[in-house]
């Protein structure tokens, strides 16, 4: 089983009402492929980290990674993508290359953006993945921005900003959605709600927790969904993409999910107890929840071990990579500032 | 008649309500009168009769503070009608009007004195306001490529709060010409979305002072991503609007943000006097592949200057141009400054002072080149700015030709710039606060040892 790879079909099929059947076998093993291949290269870049070749930020996406999957099943091609910082499972969703991903980490030549961005910087507009940026809530006017292309050239296509309850309470969100619901564009916003903005819950930071209401006082719906379960996100998922791409304005999915791991590499997390992350792993897992479907679709344990072994593979082969590429060249420094003008 | 704007020098009396004879009471709308930006109706601040209409209706300019009727009042003699009150016919823009007598522009010089080298001898020439110059530009460019578009506050169905934008609005439609609501952080976040997916957006501030809401998309977004994308992210973008002190706008209304922008690698700053200037270099920039800042400057945008009469009239952003030659001082300024330039050169020159006058017109890249060049042959150095001294524009040009013309300089260069104060209201304050032709010929002589 290959890995993903740029331009590759998303595993579920949307149909033309939107409404979606995600229970073939080959969809969920690649569902579960997609998902495995995130939390393992979180995890190696855990350990790259604590090695010291990663420095700096690093936000990992363990825990949440059915949001990046199920909502990249239900996206068609010219679909733009936008996130905040926490951005390593999305691009590995959207078929971004896990050597180039893990270069980056590691600030190498290879990297995506040639070792200039970052974690927290990468770009892939070949697979409509346009970042991967740090400013808390800055993704939601560019994504919004995206939707404004769309609806201009009216190609068709949505654009999905993701961010997170953190971002939800900064004022560009909501400048955002009043002039998404009034030129009605096609921008679905993600907000995946894993309960802490870094060491804040949201019961310490937001007067209203429910956030798939938050664009109510503009008229813009909005959905609950569990952001645990991948088929649940790409259900809801399409349902939001059917109402955005058919003219009808800017959809709202709060997906409720959790992060394993501190906000970031430093963080120790002592914020939450050690039962309440276990209880989550236990009883809410994404990959462990997928792994029940796919039994009851006949799926052996043999053949989710196939998977594995191909995701380690690929994993420490982006490792590898990642150690191995040279540091950028000392002339890179000022490559990138200016484009020339054609004049 | 009636100061309508804080900037309005002078306007078109429309259309006269009353007649000679009538009875008028306070609050009656007597009076039409166009500015630039508006049209406006003019109430009777006090009772009376209507002696005489002094000035008749369709009056093109009419100074600002010109007898245009007499009103007698019950028992008392002919006199001038008492200030009249302006009525807003149309909501006029922040900032919010202000019956002021009416300020002066500053000293506005026309054109080079000398033949200028971008302009061919025999060019046909016509003139123009600077508002006009970048109306032109913006239309032209939104003809020759379908992925440019205007978004900003009051830009289409207002025409613009200054008339920039007058006539797009009916010729582009509204999907290419959008007005957005009072979110600076918001639009400009859309405006760099949209360019990053290959749109050419021009974003108008109402001011530039309003984009400190907005300077993080600005800066994060738009300077940054190209770099951090390892060149895979583009964003060609015009950010544009008025910068720097109108008139009496007090302190959050009247800030000059050159050094800001200038700052922050990946930005192209440009600050345009003249018209020509102000089409060639918008045109420019809104080819540039690049996010640029545009500076426009209000007090500006009404001055008619000659502009070369040709098709596709482009000025290439990173050069500056000498606007006076001279011998003895080399004079940099840029934007409004420009025209308080020319006029203290024209005061040196009757003090045997030769002075020569560098416009900059782009803060970054600076021509760093050709204020050198001037300096070897002046071999004295005053810089000329609307913003704060501290860490500003005439401190890095000061600073760059003290590392690589040390050897040319006679004397230590000096910067004429706004005091270090938040901009006073006060009529006297204001103007003891920003630069101006005595500041700038005083520094002049200064280094002359003068």
């Amino acid at each position: 089983m290959a890995r993903a790879r740029k331009g590759e079909a998303p595993a579920g099929k949307a149909d033309a009402t939107g409404v979606n059947a995600f229970v073939g076998k080959d969809e969920l093993l690649k569902f579960y492929q997609d998902m495995l291949l995130i939390r393992r290269f979180e995890e190696r870049a855990g350990q790259l980290y604590g090695m010291g070749l990663i420095g700096g930020f690093c936000h990992l996406y363990i825990g949440q990674e059915a949001i990046a999957v199920g909502m990249q099943s239900i996206k068609v091609k010219g679909d733009q993508i936008i996130t905040g910082y926490r951005d390593h499972g999305h691009m590995l969703a959207a078929g971004m290359d896990p050597n180039e991903v893990m270069a980056e980490l590691t600030g190498r030549a290879g990297g995506s953006s040639r070792g200039k961005g970052g974690s927290m910087h990468m770009f892939d507009v070949e697979t409509g993945f346009y970042g991967g940026h740090g400013i808390v809530g800055a993704q939601v006017s560019l994504g919004t921005g995206l939707a404004l292309n769309n609806h201009y050239r009216g190609n068709g296509n949505v654009a999905f900003a993701y961010f997170g309850d953190g971002a939800a309470n900064q004022g560009q969100v909501y400048e955002s959605f009043n002039m998404a619901q009034l030129w009605k564009l096609p921008v679905v916003y993600v907000i995946e709600n894993n309960q802490y903005a870094m060491g804040t819950s949201v019961e310490r930071s937001a007067s209203e927790t429910a956030f798939h209401k938050r664009g109510t006082s503009f008229r813009i719906p909005g959905e609950e969904v569990d952001g645990m379960d991948v088929i649940a996100v790409a259900e809801a998922g399409a349902r939001a993409a059917e109402h955005a791409r058919s003219g009808q304005g800017p959809f709202i999915l709060e997906m409720k999910t959790y992060r394993y791991r501190g906000h970031s590499m430093s963080d120790p997390a002592k914020y939450r107890t050690k039962d309440e992350v276990d209880n989550v792993k236990q009883t809410r897992d994404p990959i462990d929840h997928l792994k029940e479907r796919l039994a009851k679709a006949g799926v052996t344990e043999d053949d989710l071990k196939v998977v594995d072994a191909e995701v380690k593979r690929i994993v420490a082969e982006a490792a590898e990579f990642a150690r191995t590429s040279p540091e950028p060249d000392p002339s890179e420094l000022y490559t990138d500032v200016y484009l020339e003008a054609a004049q | 008649m009636p100061a309508l704007s804080p900037t309005m020098e002078e306007g078109t009396l429309a259309k006269w309500l009353v007649k000679e004879g009538d009875t008028v009471k306070a609050g009656d709308v007597i009076a039409e009168i166009e500015t630039d930006k508006a049209t406006m109706e003019v109430e009777a601040v006090d009772e009376g009769v209507i002696e005489a209409i002094v000035v008749p209706a369709g009056s093109e300019n009419v100074k600002v503070n010109t007898l245009i009727a007499r009103l007698k009042g019950e028992g008392e003699a002919a006199s001038p009608a008492p200030a009249a009150a302006p009525a807003v016919a149309e909501a006029a823009p922040a900032p919010a009007p202000v019956a002021a007598a009416a300020p002066s522009a500053g000293p506005i010089s026309a054109a080079s004195t000398f033949a200028d080298p971008e302009i061919p001898e025999g060019t046909p020439l016509k003139k123009i306001t600077v508002r006009d110059a970048l109306r032109d530009a913006m239309a032209e460019e939104m003809r020759r490529d379908d992925r440019v578009f205007l978004m900003g506050e009051e830009v289409a169905q207002y025409q613009g709060a200054y008339k920039v934008s007058r006539d797009l609005l009916q010729e582009f439609g509204d999907k290419r010409v959008i007005d957005t609501p009072i979110t600076e952080h918001g639009f400009a976040g859309l405006g760099v979305g949209a360019a990053m997916a290959g749109l050419k957006p021009i974003v108008e501030f109402m001011t530039w002072n309003f984009a400190m809401q907005a300077i993080d998309q600005i800066i994060n977004s738009a300077a940054k991503t190209l770099y951090m994308s390892g060149g895979q992210i583009k964003s060609s973008i015009v950010f544009r609007g008025p910068n720097g002190a109108a008139s009496r706008v007090g302190a959050q209304h009247s800030q000059d943000y050159a050094a800001w922008y200038g700052n922050v690698p990946g930005l192209k700053v440009v600050a345009p006097y003249d018209a020509a200037d102000a089409k060639g270099l918008m045109k420019a920039a809104i080819r540039d592949p690049n996010p640029i800042v545009f500076l426009e400057h209000e007090m500006m945008y009404g001055h008619e200057f000659d502009i070369p009469d040709v098709e596709d009239w482009v000025v290439p952003i990173g050069k500056a141009k000498i606007r006076r030659q001279g011998s003895d001082v080399t004079l940099v300024a840029y934007s409004r400054m420009v025209g308080f330039a020319l006029q203290a050169a024209e005061e040196l020159a009757k003090e045997g002072i030769s002075a020569e006058v560098v416009d900059l017109r782009t803060i970054r890249p600076l021509d760093h080149d050709t204020i050198l060049e001037s300096v070897k042959k002046t071999n004295r150095l005053v810089t000329v700015e609307e913003g704060w001294g501290p860490m500003g524009v005439g401190a890095e040009i000061v600073a760059r030709i003290t590392e690589f013309g040390f050897d040319y300089l006679d004397a230590p260069p000096l910067r004429v710039h706004q005091e270090d104060v938040p901009l006073p209201y006060a009529a006297n304050l204001e103007a003891l606060s920003l630069p101006s032709v005595p500041k700038i010929v005083k520094a002049a002589k200064t280094v002359c040892y003068r």
